[in-house]
C-alpha cells in the first residue's frame, strides 16, 4: 500500500523571515503515496531538500489529529485544502491526482504576519482570549459539579461552539480577514452555558475591543469562514455574537 | 531492602486517610506580600503547567510560563480524546476515593506509591467541580447531569468526557485560567520558547536557559523555583501517538544536571491504535480506549484468513480478550490487550496487509443501540436495516469524531467495516523521580504531569492522565510548593549576571554551534527514525536481556555516528525546526540508552515492562516482589554512566496480590 507512485508539482511560498519578500519556488516531488498526509509528503520533500544541500520549508505541526490547531497551509487557495471538516494535517493525498500541481501559501492576513516561509504569528487569537474568553473562577471556589444541572442541548451548542481549535482559517478564508468566527465561537459558549452568564456583557465587549485592536477586519456575511472551518464551527455563532455585543453596548459598564 | 539514603520521598507521617488533609494545613505558607516578590518559572502548559500556572498566580506568585508551540493551547494535552476519571460515585454503583485508589494501585501492577495515588483520588472529585466551574462542556444526561463511561480495568462507570474531544475542552479550560492570568500582568508568557537548560546555583535551581524559536536567540530566566511540565517521553520509539514536537529534553536537561529519572523503561503501549500502513509514516493515531466500551475485539479462528472481516461468520471469530479475561472482557487494563493482540499476530491470526491487526467490531453495539431506539419509541416492526440504522447513530453521537478520524486516515468507513487495530506507543510512566511535594532531587526543581514518575506505577489506567496533571497543577503544587518558597522569602531577585547563568548558556550554545558545524549526511529526522526501530524491536511489548544488550550497544553506536554525521541545515539566529529537531534526537537517543539499561536491570515483568524470561504459564506477567518492589531511581554520572538508587515500595493498606482481570 505504501509504494507511492503520484508525481506531483509543487509550488510553495518562500520567505526568510518577517521583514523580507517572499515568494514562490517550484518543486517536483516523486513517490507520493495516496495513504500519505499531506504532512507526510511535505516531510518527504524537506528531506529531499536536506540532501540537495536546500533548506527545508518551515511548516507549523503537531498533533497531527486535527486538534491542536497548529497546521495552517493555504493549499489551492482554500485553507486546509480541498476537504470539508477536514485540517491540513487530516488532509491525505488520496485527494489529489498523480501529476497535479499544488499551490501552498501561508495564512494570509495583516494581523498575521509571516515568520518564515509557511509559518505565522498568531498571537492576536491568545490576546483576544486574555481580553475576556474565560469564567472568572479561581481554583479551589467550585460547588459540586452536579449541583449545576444544564440541559443537554445546551451544553452540546455549548460543545459545538467549544470544538474551535484556534487554527485561524477563518480569518484566512475571509477577505476582509475577520476573526469574527473565532471570537464568536468562545463568546457562545461561554454565553449558553449558566457559569458564563456573570460576565456575559462585560466579555463581549471587552474581546470585540480587542478583536479590533489586533486589525482583524469586519465581517461582511460571505460565510466563507464557517465553510472553510475545519471544524466547521456554525456561522450562527456570528450573530448571537452579535446580539451580545449589542446588548452589552445597550447596558454598558465597562466603557 | 531499603530506600536509598539519597531518596526522601518526604511521606507525611498519618494513616492513609488524613496525611493529605493533615499535611495541607501544617504546611508552611507564603504571606501575599512575600508571594509578589517570587518568581516562578512553569515549563510547559498542557493541563499540568497550564493548571498549575494559572493558580499560582492566582495566589499571588510572579509566573513566567513557556511551551515550544505558537500558543498554550496547543500542548499536547489538548490531543487526549477518552475521559477524565474522578470518584464522584454520580452513578452509585459503589465508587468512592478508595476504589480509585484501588484500581490505579492495582492498575499500576504494585509499583506506585500508596501516599501518592490516595491524594491523587482525594483531589479527583474537585477537579471536575473546577473544570465545570471554568465552562468546560462535559457530556451530559437528559436529566441536566453529567454523563459517565467506563474505561479499562475497572469495573464502575466514573469517566467524565466531553465527546472523543475531552482533552481539549479540559485544556481550554486550563488555557483560559492561564490567559486570563496574563491579562492580569501576573503571567508572562513565552510560547515558541524552548526551555534548553537548568541552572543551578549552589545546588539549587535557579532558573533556566531557553532558546527563542523565531530569533534563535538564548535567553536567561532566573526565578525561586521551577517546575517542569514537559509531559512524556514516548516519542523516543519515533512512531507513537503523541504530538510530533513531544520530547524530553527538558526533563533530561534535569536530569543532567542532578535530577534522577524514575523508571524509565515503564512505558505503555496502547491496545487500540491505527496500523502502521509504511514508511513515510511520521506518527501513530489513536482510537480511544473508550471505544472498548462499545467495540469487540477478534481475530479469525483460522491462520492468516484472508477474507474481509465481514465476510467472516460468527463461529469463525475469536473473541480473544473475552475469551481470556471474562470477567473484564473487552475493557482488560491496556498492557493486558495490547500483548494479548501481538500473542495472537504473533502466531498467526492477524488481519489485513501487514498481518499485524485485529479487528475491533461494532455490529454488536449497531444492534443494540438501534434496538433500544426502536424499544423506546414503541417500534415493534423496525426492519433489521432500520435498526442498523438508528444504532449507528446512537454511536456516532458517542465517537463520531473518532470514527471520522479512523475514515480519513484508512480511507474506510467504520460504520461498514470493522476496524483494524494494533498497539502503539503512548503514554510514558516513567519520568523525572519527585518527592510527595513533586520535588526532584533538585531543590527548587519540580516535575508535574506526564513528565514526572509518580502516580501510575509500571501501567496506566486510561482516562488517569488527564487526572493526574490537573490535580498536580490545581491542587497538589499549589500547596506542596510553599514547604519550599516559605523558606525563600528572603532570597530576593535571582540575578541573571550570576556566573552560573553565563556558563550554563556558555554550554548551551557550545552545543548548538556543534550541532549545526558537522554537517554531515543524515538528517535528524533518519537517525530518530533509526533510534525508534531499535527501541521498538528490543525495548517495547516484549524485552528479553538478549534483546536489550544488542539494543545497548546499537544505540552507543548511534551516539557516536550522530555526532559524527548529523546534517542540520539553516542558521543558528534564525527561526530553524531542523536545529530543534537536531537537540531533541540528541537527548532520546540517550535516555533510549538509560532505558534499555532500565529494563535489563528489573529482572521480572510488571504492567507494560513484559521481560519474555518472566511470565507465567498462561503467558501473563510474572512480577517478582521480594527482589523488585522498588522505583528505579537513576543518577547521571557520565556519559554511559548511571548509578542506581532504589526507593523501596511500602504497602501498608493494599493487600498485594497477582493481578488477575480473569
Ligand atoms: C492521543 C492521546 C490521547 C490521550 N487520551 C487520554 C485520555 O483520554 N485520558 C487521559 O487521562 N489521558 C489521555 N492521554 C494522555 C494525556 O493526554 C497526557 O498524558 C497528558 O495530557 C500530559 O499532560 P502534561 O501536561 O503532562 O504534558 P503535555 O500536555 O504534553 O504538555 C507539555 C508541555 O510542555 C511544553 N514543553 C515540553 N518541552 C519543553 C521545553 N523544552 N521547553 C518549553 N516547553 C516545553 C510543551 O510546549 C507543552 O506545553 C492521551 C494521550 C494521547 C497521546
Ligand atoms: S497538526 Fe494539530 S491540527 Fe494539524
Amino acid at each position: 500500500m505504501s509504494a507511492g507512485n503520484m508525481r506531483l508539482t509543487l509550488k510553495v511560498w518562500r520567505q526568510s523571515n518577517t521583514n523580507t519578500q517572499g515568494g514562490f519556488e517550484n518543486y517536483n516531488l516523486d513517490g507520493v503515496s495516496p495513504d500519505m498526509s499531506f504532512l507526510e509528503m511535505f516531510d518527504i520533500l524537506n528531506e529531499q531538500l536536506i540532501e540537495e544541500n536546500k533548506e527545508p520549508v518551515a511548516f507549523d505541526h503537531d498533533c497531527r489529529e486535527g486538534i491542536c490547531g497548529m497546521c495552517s497551509m493555504f493549499i489551492n487557495g482554500q485553507p486546509h485544502g480541498p476537504l470539508k471538516g477536514v485540517t491540513t494535517c487530516q488532509l491525505h493525498m488520496r485527494s489529489f491526482q498523480d501529476g497535479d500541481t499544488i499551490t501552498v501559501e501561508p495564512w494570509r492576513a495583516g494581523a498575521f504576519p509571516v515568520i518564515k516561509d509557511l509559518v505565522v504569528d498568531r498571537d492576536g487569537f491568545d490576546r483576544i482570549i486574555s481580553a475576556g474568553g474565560f469564567v472568572s473562577v479561581n481554583t479551589g471556589n467550585a460547588q459540586d459539579a452536579n449541583n449545576l444541572p444544564i440541559a443537554k442541548e445546551d451544553a452540546d451548542d455549548a460543545f459545538s461552539a467549544a470544538a474551535c481549535i484556534g487554527c485561524g482559517a477563518c480569518v484566512a478564508a475571509c477577505k476582509n480577514a475577520s476573526a469574527m468566527l473565532f471570537v464568536s465561537a468562545k463568546i457562545s459558549q461561554l454565553a449558553l452555558l449558566p457559569q458564563g452568564q456573570a460576565e456575559r456583557s462585560i466579555r463581549a465587549e471587552k474581546m470585540v475591543a480587542q478583536m479590533d485592536a489586533e486589525g482583524f477586519g469586519n465581517c461582511t456575511n460571505t460565510h466563507a469562514c464557517s465553510a472553510e472551518c475545519p471544524k466547521e464551527i456554525s456561522f450562527e455563532n456570528i450573530a448571537r455574537m452579535n446580539r451580545e455585543y449589542l446588548g452589552a453596548k445597550v447596558s454598558s459598564k465597562a466603557l | 531492602m531499603a530506600t536509598s539514603s539519597r531518596l526522601d520521598a518526604k511521606i507525611p507521617q498519618g494513616s492513609l486517610e488524613d496525611k493529605w488533609e493533615k499535611y495541607k494545613s501544617s504546611v508552611p505558607l507564603v504571606n501575599p506580600a512575600n508571594k509578589r516578590n517570587i518568581e516562578v518559572i512553569v515549563v510547559g502548559t498542557g493541563l499540568a503547567g497550564a493548571s498549575a500556572a494559572a493558580t499560582l498566580a492566582e495566589m499571588g506568585y510572579k509566573v513566567k510560563a513557556f511551551c515550544f508551540q505558537d500558543s498554550p493551547r496547543r500542548a499536547h494535552s489538548i490531543a487526549a480524546q477518552g475521559g477524565i476519571n474522578a470518584a464522584k460515585n454520580y452513578q452509585n454503583d459503589g465508587d468512592s476515593v478508595h476504589r480509585l485508589f484501588y484500581d490505579t494501585i492495582k492498575g499500576g501492577d504494585y509499583r506506585s506509591r500508596e501516599a501518592n495515588v490516595h491524594r491523587l483520588s482525594e483531589v479527583s472529585g474537585n477537579i471536575i467541580d473546577q473544570c465545570v466551574a471554568q465552562g468546560v462542556p462535559f457530556a451530559r444526561e437528559y436529566g441536566g447531569l453529567l454523563s459517565n463511561r467506563s474505561f479499562g480495568g475497572v469495573q464502575v462507570q466514573r469517566t467524565f468526557y466531553a465527546a472523543g474531544q475531552t482533552g481539549q475542552q479540559l485544556l481550554l479550560g486550563a488555557y483560559s485560567g492561564l490567559q486570563r492570568q496574563v491579562g492580569m500582568g501576573t503571567i508572562t508568557m513565552y510560547n515558541r520558547h524552548e526551555m534548553l537548560d537548568v541552572v543551578k546555583i549552589d545546588g539549587k535551581c535557579r532558573g533556566i536557559i531557553a532558546r527563542n524559536l523565531i530569533t534563535g536567540e538564548l535567553e536567561r530566566h532566573s526565578a525561586h523555583a521551577v517546575l517542569l511540565c514537559t509531559g512524556g517521553y514516548g516519542n523516543v520509539f519515533y512512531l507513537s501517538t503523541n504530538a510530533m514536537g513531544s520530547n524530553v529534553t527538558a526533563a533530561w536537561k534535569a536530569h543532567k544536571r542532578g535530577a534522577f529519572f524514575a523508571n524509565p523503561c515503564f512505558t505503555q503501549i496502547h491496545p487500540t491504535c491505527i496500523p502502521v500502513w509504511g514508511e513515510h509514516q511520521s506518527k501513530l493515531t489513536l482510537m480511544s480506549e473508550s471505544l472498548r466500551n462499545d467495540g469487540r475485539i477478534w481475530v479469525p479462528k483460522k491462520q492468516n484468513d484472508t477474507r474481509a472481516g465481514n465476510a467472516i461468520p460468527e463461529d469463525e471469530r475469536d473473541y480473544y480478550l473475552e475469551r481470556r479475561y471474562p470477567a473484564f472482557g473487552n475493557l482488560v487494563p491496556r498492557d493486558i490487550a495490547s500483548r494479548a493482540a501481538k500473542e495472537r499476530c504473533d502466531a498467526g491470526y492477524g488481519v489485513g496487509t501487514s498481518k499485524l491487526a485485529v479487528f475491533l467490531d461494532f455490529s454488536a453495539a449497531f444492534h443494540r443501540y438501534g434496538q433500544g431506539e426502536a424499544n423506546k419509541n414503541n417500534i415493534t416492526n423496525a426492519s433489521e436495516s432500520q435498526i442498523l440504522e438508528w444504532g449507528k447513530a446512537v454511536v456516532k453521537e458517542k465517537y463520531g469524531n473518532l470514527f471520522d478520524m479512523y475514515k480519513q486516515i484508512t480511507g474506510e468507513d467504520p460504520y461498514e467495516v470493522p476496524m483494524r487495530i494494533y498497539p502503539a506507543v503512548h503514554y510514558t510512566m516513567g519520568g523525572l523521580w519527585v518527592d510527595y511535594n513533586l520535588m526532584t532531587t533538585v531543590p527548587g526543581l519540580y516535575s508535574l504531569g506526564e513528565a514526572n514518575f509518580s502516580d501510575h506505577g509500571a501501567n496506566r489506567l486510561g482516562a488517569s492522565a488527564l487526572m493526574q496533571g490537573l490535580a498536580d497543577g490545581y491542587f497538589v503544587i499549589p500547596i506542596t510548593v510553599g514547604a519550599y518558597l516559605a523558606g525563600e522569602i528572603r532570597t530576593g531577585h535571582i540575578s541573571t549576571d550570576h556566573e552560573a547563568f553565563v556558563k550554563t548558556e556558555k554550554e548551551v550554545k557550545d552545543r548548538i554551534e556543534k550541532l549545526i558545524s558537522i554537517q554531515g549526511n543524515t538528517s535528524p529526522e533518519l537517525f530518530h527514525r533509526r533510534l525508534g526501530k531499535i527501541m521498538w524491536d528490543k525495548c517495547g511489548m516484549g524485552r528479553n536481556e538478549k534483546g536489550l544488550k544488542e539494543a545497548i550497544v546499537e544505540i552507543r553506536a548511534l551516539r557516536e555516528e550522530f555526532w559524527k554525521d548529523v546534517k542540520v541545515m539553516g542558521k543558528i539566529g534564525d527561526f530553524n525546526p531542523e536545529l530543534d529537531k537536531a537537540n531533541r534526537v540528541a537527548d532520546f537517543i540517550e535516555l533510549g540508552e538509560l532505558m534499555c539499561i532500565d529494563a535489563l536491570t528489573r529482572n521480572e515483568s510488571c504492567g507494560g515492562h513484559f521481560r519474555e524470561e518472566y511470565q507465567t504459564e498462561e503467558g501473563e506477567a510474572l512480577r517478582d516482589d521480594e527482589n523488585y518492589m522498588f522505583v528505579s531511581a537513576w543518577e547521571s554520572i557520565d556519559t554511559e554512566k548511571w548509578e542506581l538508587h532504589k526507593e523501596e515500595l511500602i504497602y501498608d493498606n493494599i493487600k498485594i496480590a497477582q493481578r488477575s482481570y480473569k
